[in-house]
């Protein structure tokens, strides 16, 4: 009886030693070599995996930058510039400085402004609309309101107004990944910077029609008029198809634009509110005849 | 029991509300506004100017591509306008707008009524004859005929097959050319056997049209080769695949042409619009239109010239009735709602439907069970749930493809069968159009 135990425990700790032996060659021999650093730079990383750096995920990020020789063609969007130094100091390399941007939308085609043509009774997603038809107002590049960007953001900062019909970028939460970019089927998001204090100006207006068309189907239309590219001191604004563009890098924030644009398409966000300049009281003419007024 | 497609297909309510109404000519208005994108492929280039004076037939459109076709000025009159303007999506397209004066017609053309039976011509004659009238497809993708009826050197066809199913609901104006120019319908059948050198021609007609078979019957007897057969109630019949299938046994390989399996499919539109280009010379520049709806007081069936708006031709029936809400260019099933009323006709418009609230309105989508009616209701064997299912997860391209949804004939069939109201064919047509662009991208990369 006892012997049979004894014979048992002896046989399996003798495999064991065996497997063992052999595992260790076989790890041995076909180990892969992966950089250590790939793992620290991984824990550096939101672990967002949001894909906004335009690759797959966090991991394959951190594959990339320590296989290429300079930091600077990459950039998470998500950590952003504080990110950046602390995988460039953990590489032992230059961080690069990238600007902060966030995306806007371009366009204000709200209730108000934009009256709908017609009624959408299909699926409710942007894609679908935009291959059936137009859109359900009268501006064919204007947003369509389904929010397909609201379904590509993963970090809930765009919602659909469902009062005024339109989309909104919370920029407190937005990175600036550029999912919703890619989802918009009408191209009205961009990705600007976010300028100092979070201070831009940007044309928030998507329509090439002419200013005839655009003026008739959305109130706030851009109509190509050249009035703000006339009044910019900075050549920063150019007028391409009936529409305005304001380049972020030459754009000084003077806003004469906003002050000129006949439809309000131009947008100046987070501006101090401007307290309208009451023109100066002309001096009262001093009429000798009745001094007591005066006084 | 009669022949019809072996695989997939629905009946939905037949509802051929006009098929007693009389072709009736609708009259030409004060201003036409002709489309430049009248066909399948690259639309065609504007050769008037504004002020030019133009007859009715005369050519206003050139071809610019392979598969692209002449259009012709369906009134006379002055152009007033060449500029871009919305079709019933509400995209711009070139239109050539034309002020009518008087109904003058460009002398060749013999407007008498007389049939003209003899046919002298050769096939390279007839092919140069239906190019030169801008005849496309009338089945409702528009593709241009002569391309059709001239097939690659290699490739062979055996027997033309004529589409007078019709097994859209609504729509009755191929049923009404059918009963009442039959005799027509049959020599542009002979002269597209001509122009193929085939010897066999099919004419399949829904029993549902007992009038239309008959007639058909007795003038497709004097020619030879040519058989109407009876086909069963089926849609989506009319489809070149399920129709070739029905007739010929034949299955069609996916992304292949019917011309792989020997035959060449036409409408009974586009068979008269063959006819009238060859033998009277008269290009494509009217077709029969179908205007109809459970509110439409007085239901339609016109022969509108091309280019007048949708919106004009409301006064046929007595104006806009009350509680129509959506406006349907086609059938129910494939047709395309029609955003902006003031669109016009297209060579290819086969009716103008119009739909009350409670028809159109969608009910509310439920969970995917998956009993498996999408299944069995699609005529191409594809299976509607997955590739929805697909879709949605995002970005799984391989596996669409994998699945065929490129095959997707855009029927409708899913969507009518899915007791959860899931609205399958929206989603699956978004992938088919995103998985065909990355199958277009990888030939021309090879």
């Amino acid at each position: 009886m006892i012997t049979t135990i004894i014979y048992t425990i002896l046989s399996l700790v003798v495999l064991g030693l065996l497997f063992s032996v052999v595992l260790y060659l076989v790890a041995q021999k076909f180990k892969v070599e992966e950089d250590p650093r790939i793992d620290v730079i991984e824990s550096l990383l939101p672990g967002a995996n949001c894909g906004g750096c335009g690759l797959a995920g966090c991991r394959a990020f951190a594959e990339d930058v320590v296989k290429s020789p300079s930091i600077g063609s990459f950039f998470c969007p998500v950590g952003g510039d504080a990110v950046m130094e602390k995988i460039a100091a953990a590489l032992g390399r230059e961080a690069v400085k990238t600007e902060p941007k966030v995306a806007v939308i371009k366009c204000h085609g709200t209730f108000d402004n934009r009256a709908k043509t017609n009624f959408f009774d299909g699926y409710a997603s942007c894609k679908v609309m935009s291959l059936l038809y137009s859109g359900d107002t009268g501006c064919k590049y204007g947003c369509l309101g389904k929010g397909d960007c609201v379904d590509a953001c993963k970090f809930d900062a765009i919602r659909i107004d469902e009062r005024r019909g339109i989309v909104e970028v919370d920029e407190e939460k937005c990175v600036a990944c550029g999912a919703c970019i890619k989802a918009c089927p009408k191209s009205i998001i961009e990705l600007r910077p976010r300028g100092p204090k979070n201070r831009r100006v940007y044309v928030s207006c998507s329509s090439k029609d002419k200013g005839a068309i655009a003026r008739k189907v959305c109130s706030v239309s851009c109509i190509g008029c050249g009035k703000c590219a006339k009044v910019c001191a900075f050549d920063a604004i150019t007028i391409e198809n009936n529409l305005a563009y304001i380049d972020s890098s030459k754009c000084k924030l003077c806003r004469k634009c906003y002050d000129e644009c006949p439809t309000k398409a131009i947008w100046a966000v987070n501006f101090p509110i401007k307290v309208p300049i009451t023109p100066k009281q002309e001096e009262p003419v001093i009429k000798t005849y009745n001094r007591e007024e005066q006084i | 029991m009669k022949r019809t497609f072996s695989i997939g297909g629905v009946h939905p309510n037949e509802s051929k509300l006009s098929r007693d109404a009389h072709i009736e000519t609708f009259p030409v208005l004060d201003v036409a506004y002709i489309s430049m994108a009248q066909h399948l492929g690259a639309p065609a280039e504007p050769v008037v100017q504004k002020g030019d004076k133009v007859k009715v037939g005369q050519v206003i459109g050139k071809p610019t591509g392979f598969i692209s076709g002449y259009v012709h000025s369906s009134v006379s009159g002055t152009v007033t306008a060449v500029e871009p303007k919305g079709d019933l999506a509400g995209m711009p397209v070139m239109h050539v707008v034309i002020a009518v004066e008087g109904d003058q017609w460009c002398e060749e053309i013999d407007r008498s009524k007389d049939i003209v039976r003899e046919i002298p011509f050769s096939a390279e004659e007839i092919l140069e004859k239906i190019q030169n009238a801008g005849v496309v497809g009338l089945g409702g993708a528009a593709f241009p005929t002569h391309i059709k009826l001239n097939p690659p050197k290699d490739k062979k066809a055996d027997c033309l097959i004529i589409n007078g199913t019709e097994c859209e609901p609504y729509i009755t104006s191929d049923d009404r050319i059918m009963r009442e120019r039959p005799e027509e319908i049959a020599i542009g059948a002979a002269i597209m056997m001509k122009a193929l050198n085939v010897e066999k021609c099919y004419i399949g007609i829904e029993e549902n049209k007992p009038e239309a078979i008959i007639s058909m019957m007795k003038a497709s007897s004097s020619h030879s080769g040519m058989k109407v057969v009876v086909l069963d109630k089926k849609y989506p019949q009319g489809g070149e695949k399920q129709l070739i299938d029905a007739l010929l046994g034949r299955k069609v390989p996916s992304l292949a042409l019917p011309i792989e399996v020997g035959a060449v499919v036409q409408n009974v539109g586009t068979s008269l619009a063959v006819y009238e280009a060859v033998q009277k010379n008269k290009p494509l520049i009217d077709n029969v239109i179908t205007v109809t709806g459970s509110c439409v007081p007085h239901q339609r069936n016109l022969l509108v010239r091309v280019g007048t708006p949708f919106s004009k031709m409301l006064d046929a029936i007595g104006g806009l009735p009350k509680d129509a809400a959506k406006f349907i260019s086609g059938g129910p099933m494939m047709g395309k709602a029609v955003a902006n009323l003031e669109a016009s006709t297209l060579k290819a418009t086969s009716a103008l439907l119009l739909l009350t609230e409670a028809e159109t309105k969608r009910k509310e989508e439920s969970h995917c069970i998956r009993c498996g009616k999408c299944i069995e209701a699609c005529p191409m064997g594809l299976e509607p749930y997955l590739l929805n299912k697909l879709s949605r997860i995002g970005g799984m391209y391989d596996e669409l493809e994998k699945e065929k949804v490129h095959d997707c004939i855009e029927c409708g069939c899913c969507l009518y069968s899915c007791p959860a109201h899931i609205p399958l064919l929206d989603i699956i047509r978004v992938s088919k159009a995103e998985v065909m662009k990355i199958m277009r991208n990888r030939s021309v990369k090879q």
